[in-house]
């Protein structure tokens, strides 16, 4: 009689379907697993200790690299800390500004997930498709801050600057002719917000692309139907937020039920699933996109007829316009202090949290009233939604596995910080 | 919004009774400390009272109170911040509790009240050192296999004790002393009270 025993194998850290760099130690029987142990950590670069180190305002960009595909969120939630420990207002135009840039986050992320889910499931067009309207997103990054991704366009107070006049061209090149060119410069001619226009315009009818493409479609239906089912008291008792939650039937969404910004004033719906399935938890990312476009299209309409500041006027917290700090001895002071030794927050400590794409971001930072933070924790969804991977692959195919990593939408910034 | 936090204070009162240090309102949040010896006890009342009902565990948030203020201090020196969000009721709770010895904190394990405790509580110990008592797997979490040290403690440098490279030689990875000196653009100061508004000098 041969021996009868369990394979362990190491998943990652180099697997493409891995999500970045993911080592996933598999105990299987056969091709069941049996026990799931993730390592994390080989992407930990101590965002929090160097955060110590730095001014406040200098942490900023450090933000953007922790969830590298909803850049701006995470400086949401950043800011919205230190906003709260300083006791700052923000402009009101500066609030619709971040809530649009928010959604806009929201659609490349889903944009990502889903294309980058279905790729590893066996659906190679998808990604195709989604990232060809992340392009179009990154422009919107690009032409507000001048990056694509790391954008450090939110800052303590408000936002950098005000919504460019113009959108960047694109130029004849060696890879670009000149009809392409005009083709991809057509919606360029305006303002960003014109550009943002068009794009919501367009949009729905790229999810509807999306729907044909995979919300019926047998083989994507088979691998994600019943795949990583979390009952509702599993989801609150492992601690997940955002999607993994809403899948579940549990309608919770910090935008509804602890507005932050504008949110109380524009309108739109929380989808929420029913089996808490992979499938389920698509249908709810699919419909959020679409409601994040309800959201830019009031944002955008609002920023059109409501011109103003987008940065807060106290300038021991943001610097001061560049022309008056050329004219002005006090502004110039403001200007200096700010960037050299950086703003002093007063004493205390707040928790943060924003409506992430994954889920509940939080920043808990702790002031002792110098320049710099005293400690500053980052709460990752993808941390929580991880750590269940063990009870959550138990029992499945150690294909389904990929599913249920791409369902999380681990993203290693975030979780190994 | 007031009333509502007024109204989970008076709820704490009434539910932990004597193990509540202190409640603290300040800036929108509710803050309660406990004993570490009370820990565990209260945050089973937390989360079964039916007039708090924090189902969720946020977070975990190790904390080293050596520097705090750049001033030396009095009490204990390591913490742990404990988040709760309770979809119920829709209200938020830190929970901190200090370890009671410096050399060696320990405090009690919430695995057993919120499942989600698990890995920030790796995280606490691999970062700080913080011993979870009655944690079933307590192992170092972000650091790389083998390190030594609790890296977050504010005594250690932010620069580490040991790099990597690869020695021809030996044809592998060797770790040795760290030759960057560590540096600091930018001072840490902690000012008085209204520094540099005008009217207070």
């Amino acid at each position: 009689m041969a021996e009868i025993r369990n394979y362990t194998i190491n998943f990652g850290p180099q697997h493409p379907s891995a999500h970045g760099v993911l080592r996933l130690v598999l105990e299987l029987d056969g091709e069941v697993v049996e026990r799931a142990d993730p390592h994390i950590g080989l992407l930990h670069r101590g965002t929090e200790k160097l955060a110590e180190t730095r001014t406040w305002v200098q942490s900023v960009p450090y933000m953007d690299r922790l969830d590298y595909v909803s850049m701006m969120c995470n400086e949401h939630a950043y800011c919205m800390a230190i906003e709260r420990l300083l006791g700052v207002q923000v402009p009101e135009r500066a609030q619709y500004i971040r809530v649009m840039f928010d959604e806009i986050t929201r659609i490349l992320n889903h944009l990502l997930n889903i294309g980058t889910h279905a790729l590893d499931i066996g659906a190679m067009t998808m990604v195709l498709y989604t990232f060809r309207e992340r392009e179009d997103l990154m422009d919107a990054y690009e032409a507000v801050s001048g990056a694509r991704m790391h954008a450090a366009y939110y800052r303590p107070g408000g936002v950098y600057r005000d919504l460019p006049e113009r959108m960047p061209q694109y130029e004849v090149n060696r890879f670009k002719n000149e009809k392409t060119v005009r083709e991809l410069n057509e919606a360029r001619q305006g303002s960003l917000l014109d550009f943002l226009e068009d794009f919501t315009e367009r949009f729905p009818r790229y999810c509807d692309e999306y729907e044909t493409l995979l919300t019926d479609n047998r083989i994507w239906k088979q691998r994600t139907v019943g795949i990583g089912v979390v009952t509702p008291e599993q989801a609150l008792a492992w601690g997940f937020s955002g999607p993994m939650l809403r899948g579940s039937g549990i309608a919770w969404d910090l935008r509804k039920k602890q507005p932050y910004e504008v949110y109380d004033k524009v309108d739109f719906d929380i989808p929420v699933g029913k089996n808490g399935d992979c499938y389920d938890r698509y249908l709810c990312r699919m419909e959020e996109m679409r409601q994040s476009n309800r959201i830019i299209r009031q944002c955008i309409d609002w920023l059109r007829s409501n011109p103003g500041p987008v940065i807060t006027d106290n300038h021991k917290v943001a610097p001061p316009p560049r022309e008056k700090m050329k004219a002005n001895m006090e502004e110039l002071i403001h200007h200096f202090k700010l960037f050299t030794e950086g703003m002093h927050v007063p004493a205390g400590e707040v928790y943060a949290a924003v409506e992430h794409p994954k889920g509940e971001f939080g920043v808990y930072a702790v002031s002792d009233g110098a320049n710099k933070p005293y400690r500053l924790k980052l709460r990752a969804p993808g941390f929580a939604h991880l750590a269940a991977m063990d009870e959550l692959a138990r029992g499945h195919m150690i294909a389904d596995v990929v599913a249920i990593i791409g369902t999380m939408d681990v993203v290693f910034g975030e979780i190994d910080r | 919004m007031s009333a509502k936090l007024e109204r989970l204070g008076e709820t704490l009162r009434t539910a932990l009774g004597d193990m509540l240090r202190s409640v603290v309102t300040d800036r929108g949040e509710v803050s309660i400390e406990v004993l570490a010896a009370d820990y565990l006890q209260a945050a089973q009342i937390l989360r079964d009272h039916a007039d708090l009902q924090f189902e969720q565990l946020i977070d975990v948030s190790g904390l080293d109170y050596s520097t705090y203020g750049n001033a030396p201090r009095e009490g204990g020196r390591f913490a742990v911040a404990t988040h709760l969000l309770s979809i119920k009721y829709n209200w938020r709770l830190r929970l901190r509790a200090f370890a009671e010895d410096d050399a060696f904190p320990v405090l009690d394990s919430l695995v057993g009240v919120w499942p989600s405790a698990n890995w920030f509580e790796r995280e606490a110990f691999d970062l700080y050192g913080i011993m979870f008592s009655g944690h079933p797997d307590l192992r170092r979490i972000l650091t790389d296999y083998g390190f030594v040290g609790h890296p977050f403690r504010k005594d250690f440098p932010v620069s580490g004790h040991v790099e990597m490279r690869y020695d021809p030689e030996a044809g592998r990875v060797v770790y040795q002393p760290v030759t960057i000196a560590p540096r600091e653009n930018t001072p840490r100061i902690v000012r008085e009270e209204h520094y540099g508004d005008v009217g207070h000098g």
